[in-house]
Parts: C-alpha cells; sequence; structure tokens
C-alpha cells in the first residue's frame, strides 16, 4: 500500500513539475515579446542548445567523443552556416546601415565568396583530419553534422524572416503549437481511448481531434486579439538614424477589418449576415489545421528518432520536459510551413531589395526595364500617358 | 607490379597492366570526344546529360547506403529516396524555369499557376514524402531508416544542388560551363602524368598514389591550359553569350553583344616581365585572368574532393563508386572532383561577374504593389538621369 501511495506522489510530483516549468516557459515567451525584436537573439541560443543537443546525441551514438578535431570542426561549421544566414539577412534588412559603414559594405559585396571560402576551409579541414582507423566513424559524424545543420540553422533562419515580416506572424504559429500540444495532451488525458500511432503510444485520436478544434478557434481568438497592435503588425525595420528597431507602419490590408456576407448555412444558424474579421483571422485557420494535423509528425519523427537511438529525452535542460529539442520538435515544420505560406500567399517581394538588383544591373539592362516599367504603369493608370 | 608478380608470370603480368592502361586510355579518349559532342549539341542536350549524370551518381550514392547498411529490403525505402529526388529536382527545376523561361511561363496559363505558388507546391510534395517515411517506420528499423533517412538527404544535399549550379553556371555563358570542366580533368591528367614520370614524395597519406610533383606539376600545367582555352573560346559568341530561351522561336539562342569580359583589351606589363620577355603590354582577354583563378582552384582544391572521395570509399570498404565506366569505376569517381568546382564557379560568377538576373528583377517588379513600383520607377529614373543615360528632360512623373 505504501508502495503505491508514494508511486501516486511520484507521478503527482512530477505532473506539478512539469505544469510550473510549462507555466514558466510561457511566462519567459511572454517576456521575450514584450522586449520585442530582441526575440532574435532567444531564437539564436535556441538554434545553439538544439544543436548542441543532437551532435551530443550523435557523440554517444558512435562513441565518437574523443574523434580528433571534431568537436572543434562541428561548431566551426555551425558558425559558418550561421555567418552566412546572419549576412544574407543583414544584408537584406539593413540594407541602409551596410551602406554607411566601409568595412560592411564590403563584406556585403563578397558576402557568398567569403562564406563558402570559410566553409571551404572547414571542409579541407575535414579531409586533412581523417584518421586511418576512424574513417567511418568520421564520416558519419560529417554527415550527422551537416543534416543536424540543415534542419536546426535553416529553420531558426526561416524563423527570423517570418519574424521581420511581422511579429505576429512568430508569435502565432509558435502559440498555435504551443496550444495544440496542451489541448492534444488534455483532451487525450480526459477523452483519450483510441490510440493514434504505434510510434506515439500515448497519442490518441480523441486527442487529435480535440485538439484541432480547440487549436483552430484559440488561433481564431489569439489573430484577433493581436492584429489590432501596430506593435505586433508591422515589419520589423531598422532604424538607420535612431540605430534601433522601429516597429511602426500603415498595417497592410490583411490586418484590416473587412465585412464578409456569411454563408447561407451560418446565416441560418446565428442569424447574422454579416460579420466583421480581420483577413488575417481566415489566414490563421490555415495555420492552425497545419499545426494539428501535420505538426505532429515532427512530434513523431522525434519519436521514432530517439526511439531508434534508444534515448529517452534528447536533454535534460528542462526538468519534466527534457531538452531545448523536445519542446522545439513541432516548431520546426511549422516554421517552415510559415515562411512558405508568407511568400506564397501573402508578402510580395522585398522592394528595396528589389532596387538594391536594379542599380547593380549594366546600364542598358537598367535601361530596358525602365521602359519596360513605364509602359506597365502607364497601361495601369498610375502614370501619365506620353505627349 | 614486381610483388604482385611473384605468382605468376612476369610477361603475363606485364601484359594484364598494359591491357588496363590501355582500357583507361581509350576511355578517356572516349568521354572527352563525347564531351566535344554534346557541347556541340548545345544547351538543351547539356542540362539533359546534367539531368543524367546527375541520377546515376544519386543512384551510386543510395546504392552503397544499401550495401552498407544492409538495408535493400527496407520497407518504402527505394521509393522514398526517388521520391525525394523528383521533389527536390522538381524544386531546382522549377525555380530555374522560372527565372530563365520568364516570358514563357507567363504566356501559359497552367505554368504561371505552378510557378506562382511554385515554393508551396514543392514544399507540399516534400511534407508528403516526410510524412509517409513517418509512417512507414518499423518497429525493429528505426535506427536503420533514419540512418538511410540521413544518407538521402546528405547525397541530395550533395549532387542535386551542384548539379544545379551548374546548370545556373550553362546560362552564364557556356564557356563557364565548358572551361571549369575541362580544367578539372586536364589537373587530373597533368598531375597524373607529372607524377608517372616524376613523382617522388607523396601527398598525403590518403591518397597513396598522388605525389607533390604531380600536384604542383599539374598546377601550373592546368593554368597554362586554361589560359590557352580561354583564349581560343572567348572569340566565339556561341560559348561567350548568356544562354537566353526565345518565346517566339521557341529555342534556345546563344547571340549578343559580347560582355566587356570578352572583348579583348591591352594590358601594360609589370617592369619584371617587360624585361623577360621584352614586350610593353600583351592582348589578352580579362576573361583568361579569371581563369587563372579558376584553374588555381581546380588544381589546390579540386583534389580535396578526391580525397574526401578517397577517405569515402575506404570508411565504407569499396574500391569504386560502381562499375560503369571500364578502367574508371563509376560516374561519381569521375565526378567528385566537379563538384566543389562548380559551386566555386556559381559563387565566383555571383561575387565577381555578373550582376542579378534582369528577367528575374523585372519578375520581381511586376510582383510588387503599384504605390511600391512607382517608387522604384521614380528612384530608377532618378539614377538614369544622373548617369547620363536618359535625357533630363524626358516626361514628368505623374
Amino acid at each position: 500500500v505504501s508502495c503505491s501511495e508514494r508511486n501516486n506522489q511520484k507521478q503527482w510530483k512530477n505532473y506539478w513539475i512539469r505544469g510550473v516549468l510549462s507555466l514558466a516557459m510561457i511566462s519567459g515567451f511572454f517576456l521575450i515579446i514584450y522586449m520585442g525584436p530582441i526575440a532574435l537573439i532567444f531564437v539564436m541560443c535556441v538554434q545553439i542548445k538544439c544543436f548542441q543537443e543532437i551532435i551530443t546525441i550523435g557523440y554517444r551514438v558512435y562513441h565518437s567523443y574523443h574523434l580528433p578535431w571534431f568537436r572543434t570542426l562541428s561548431w566551426y561549421f555551425l558558425v559558418c552556416v550561421n555567418y552566412f544566414f546572419y549576412g544574407e539577412t543583414v544584408v537584406d534588412y539593413f540594407g541602409a546601415l551596410v551602406q554607411r559603414e566601409e568595412p560592411l559594405q564590403f563584406l556585403a559585396r563578397y558576402h557568398r565568396f567569403i562564406s563558402f571560402a570559410l566553409y571551404l576551409a572547414g571542409f579541407c579541414m575535414f579531409v586533412l583530419s581523417l584518421v586511418k582507423k576512424h574513417y567511418r566513424l568520421q564520416f558519419y559524424m560529417f554527415a550527422w553534422t551537416h543534416v543536424t545543420l540543415l534542419i536546426v540553422v535553416t529553420q531558426s533562419h526561416l524563423v527570423i524572416q517570418n519574424l521581420f515580416e511581422g511579429m505576429i506572424w512568430f508569435i502565432v504559429p509558435i502559440s498555435i503549437v504551443i496550444c495544440n500540444d496542451i489541448m492534444a495532451y488534455l483532451f487525450g488525458f480526459f477523452f483519450g481511448r483510441t490510440p493514434l500511432i504505434k510510434l506515439s503510444p500515448k497519442k490518441t485520436w480523441e486527442g487529435f481531434i480535440g485538439g484541432y478544434f480547440g487549436t483552430v478557434i484559440f488561433g481564431f481568438i489569439l489573430a484577433f486579439l493581436l492584429s489590432q497592435f501596430q506593435h505586433f503588425v508591422c515589419p520589423v525595420e531598422f532604424n538607420s538614424e535612431t540605430n534601433s528597431f522601429a516597429v511602426e507602419c500603415e498595417p497592410s490590408d490583411i490586418f484590416v477589418v473587412h465585412e464578409y456576407t456569411l454563408p447561407a448555412v451560418l446565416q441560418n444558424t446565428l442569424r447574422w449576415k454579416t460579420v466583421n474579421l480581420y483577413p488575417f483571422q481566415i489566414h490563421s485557420i490555415f495555420l492552425s489545421s497545419f499545426a494539428s494535423l501535420i505538426g505532429p509528425f515532427g512530434g513523431f519523427f522525434a519519436s521514432g528518432f530517439k526511439r531508434a537511438f534508444k534515448i529517452k529525452d534528447f536533454a535534460n535542460t528542462i526538468p519534466g520536459h527534457g531538452g531545448i529539442m523536445d519542446r522545439f520538435d513541432c516548431q520546426y515544420l511549422m516554421a517552415t510551413f510559415v515562411h512558405v505560406y508568407i511568400t506564397s500567399f501573402i508578402r510580395g517581394p522585398n522592394p528595396s531589395k528589389v532596387l538594391q538588383q536594379l542599380l547593380k544591373l549594366q546600364p542598358e539592362q537598367q535601361l530596358n526595364i525602365f521602359h519596360s516599367l513605364h509602359a506597365h504603369l502607364r497601361d495601369r493608370g498610375m502614370l501619365a500617358p506620353e505627349a | 607490379c614486381s610483388e604482385l608478380c611473384s605468382s605468376m608470370n612476369k610477361r603475363l603480368c606485364e601484359k594484364q597492366i598494359w591491357k588496363n592502361w590501355w582500357v583507361r586510355g581509350l576511355f578517356t579518349l572516349a568521354m572527352i570526344t563525347f564531351f566535344f559532342f554534346i557541347i556541340y549539341l548545345g544547351p538543351m542536350v547539356l542540362m539533359m546529360i546534367v539531368l543524367c549524370v546527375q541520377i546515376k551518381c544519386f543512384h551510386e550514392i543510395i546504392m552503397i547506403g544499401y550495401s552498407v547498411y544492409h538495408s535493400y529490403d527496407l520497407p518504402w525505402f527505394r521509393t522514398l529516396s526517388w521520391y525525394f529526388l523528383l521533389c527536390v529536382n522538381y524544386f531546382f527545376y522549377g525555380e530555374t524555369v522560372t527565372d530563365y523561361f520568364f516570358t514563357l511561363v507567363q504566356r501559359e496559363e497552367p505554368l504561371r499557376i505552378l510557378s506562382k505558388y511554385h515554393r508551396f507546391i514543392s514544399f507540399a510534395l516534400y511534407l508528403t514524402g516526410f510524412c509517409m517515411f513517418v509512417l512507414s517506420l518499423v518497429k525493429k528499423h528505426y535506427r536503420l531508416q533514419f540512418y538511410m533517412f540521413g544518407w538521402t538527404h546528405v547525397t541530395l544535399l550533395i549532387v542535386v544542388t551542384q548539379s544545379h549550379l551548374i546548370i545556373h553556371n550553362l546560362f552564364e555563358g557556356m564557356i563557364w560551363f565548358i572551361v571549369p570542366i575541362s580544367c578539372v580533368i586536364c589537373n587530373d591528367i597533368m598531375a597524373y602524368m607529372f607524377g608517372f614520370f616524376f613523382g617522388r614524395t607523396p601527398l598525403i597519406k590518403l591518397s597513396p598514389k598522388k605525389t607533390w610533383e604531380g600536384f604542383i606539376g599539374g598546377f601550373f600545367a592546368t593554368i597554362v591550359f586554361g589560359i590557352v582555352l580561354s583564349y581560343f573560346m572567348s572569340g566565339y559568341r556561341y560559348f561567350v553569350c548568356p544562354v537566353e530561351f526565345n518565346n517566339d522561336s521557341n529555342s534556345f539562342q546563344v547571340d549578343c553583344q559580347p560582355p566587356e569580359l570578352f572583348q579583348l583589351q591591352e594590358y601594360t606589363l609589370p617592369s619584371v616581365l617587360e624585361s623577360v620577355t621584352g614586350w610593353t603590354t600583351v592582348h589578352l582577354y580579362p576573361f583568361q585572368i579569371h581563369s587563372v583563378a579558376l584553374s588555381s582552384f581546380a588544381s589546390i582544391m579540386g583534389p580535396f574532393g578526391g580525397f574526401f572521395a578517397s577517405g569515402f570509399k575506404r570508411a565504407f570498404k569499396i574500391k569504386d563508386f560502381a562499375n560503369t565506366i571500364p578502367g574508371h569505376g563509376g560516374i561519381m569517381d569521375r565526378f567528385d572532383c566537379q563538384y566543389l568546382m562548380a559551386t566555386f564557379v556559381n559563387v565566383y560568377i555571383a561575387s565577381f561577374i555578373r550582376g542579378p538576373n534582369p528577367s528575374k528583377v523585372i519578375q520581381q517588379l511586376l510582383a510588387l504593389r503599384p504605390d511600391q513600383q512607382l517608387h522604384i520607377f521614380n528612384s530608377l529614373k532618378a539614377h538614369l538621369v544622373e548617369k547620363g543615360l536618359l535625357p533630363a528632360l524626358e516626361g514628368a512623373a505623374a
């Protein structure tokens, strides 16, 4: 009797710790949002920690912790790839600042070449570090590092690109994934009966479906709340005069309330003819659907990975939750989806980037484009016709 | 040979070795001839060949993965590898088509939709493969399946992305395709010859047959070869002009005003060379100077790609990637040094030569909002007037 009592106590203690830390993480999230675009640094830290966790697993799997040079090389490649991506971001978004400073201008102009040279240096170091008995291990770790970079670094940069589009594109997707996690867990806890997939025996269909609807509603409400504030909705810009981030603009069309006529079916049930919505709320339904339906596949992938390499959690950083990677496994697919969604359906190209490219062209090409653009604008009535 | 021949008739052994060389030499000539032939056939055929080489290399590396992990019978895995290859190719070819065939795409309605939502469609296709992978995970084979998943992705990263960089180089001008590949081939052959005749000091433990003499001799020979080859090629528009797609004739055309890079310029020799050669100036194409950079990379860094492949073969205890070409091994064996070269040429062009692609810029311009377009129009007009390309009196902005 005393044994089962102690077990119960332990289980409740686990839930307690897990709950407290969930709240702590969510509060931390709000704090970061409050501090504004400094969330960039947060994303960077998460990325480094995730990379470290996955690489450590690789070392354990291959018992390769003492491979010559390998720890150095992995971190070197991380620095290289980050340099490449951050450089591209800085060149795109901080154009005016870059033009001002001479060394930055040089770095920006030859950025790809410098990044490639840095990467090559690492590649050559890898080749020179190959040791007779450890060839296979070294190649495995090389590949492991590259796949990890592909997953972790590219997607953290997509998160940052989303952030620059408007903080709402950073906050809403992350919140939706967290909400789906929590809702699916709660629905599964109270109503769960039919197992979902052999890979994760704790997931149930009831949790999945309940989480889906719960998340769609949550996303809808959250989108409504956030769309009203310029702080969240405006693209993040770097003001070269004050040397700080500015988040101020005319809210774009999707963040302005529109009147929608309800389809006849809903008209009968709700007895409203029209409803006032932000178009962003409709987009949020798609984001929520993705988070609930496909997001879990990211979680299953991570579960499969943990089973394949016989580990319980990625690391033990957060008590009750495991490693940072455990909390962020579903976020990765979401970040990529949001980025692809924005580029395909929302945003056009960045005008200052287009102008930048225009000015780099040959003069004849510029003239050609000038004439085409002139004709195009004239057709659209934006320019007075030539006399 | 004397150690090998201890148990065989020495003359028979020598004959066997000479026969191998003969086969190898013959196939080398055959491949070089084939290379010239496809250049003659033009850009379209070249693109097809690049695609075929890419598929074969991918197939070879995946087969090695299967034999390493004894995972040939993993459920779904062969299908999934080919599916991912298809997805990534679809993504890259779609981007290329959208960039270079812009007017054609705008004309045809289905192509226009595919191009507008291209990234979304590619991502959706990739996700489908990802979900299929997750659903195909089988209890006993988790680790193997993850290994093969990782193996497939690294292979795609190496093979597919770089074959597309080659195609981008090709569109810049066929000379940017021919000269790098020729430099790498030349370096291979020259390093081998110099090593054969003069080789004594081993270069690296990984490839015991390489020698410092071969390395240095190959370096200088490749530079000379590069300069001579670029001199010959810079004279012909066919090689020098960017490949464009002509919408009216629905074919590729290679016709243009050769850029400055491919026009003879007079350079004053530094005084050192002046006293040696007795010339004060020399006529060169600027491209020949660039070719020195390309040849240097091919001779110095290209071998690292070869060492990487050697290390890989030793790691997985295979002699060659495959047995496709007698005397040479697989396609991958011939192309291992080319990959780094293709990436380098692409980065070189993007950093030092080319500006952005004008049709891509137009595309982006037309996707902007009208007020942004107007703003850019005015900025561009101010810039052109400043440069004197437009008369200052031409029309006032609305």
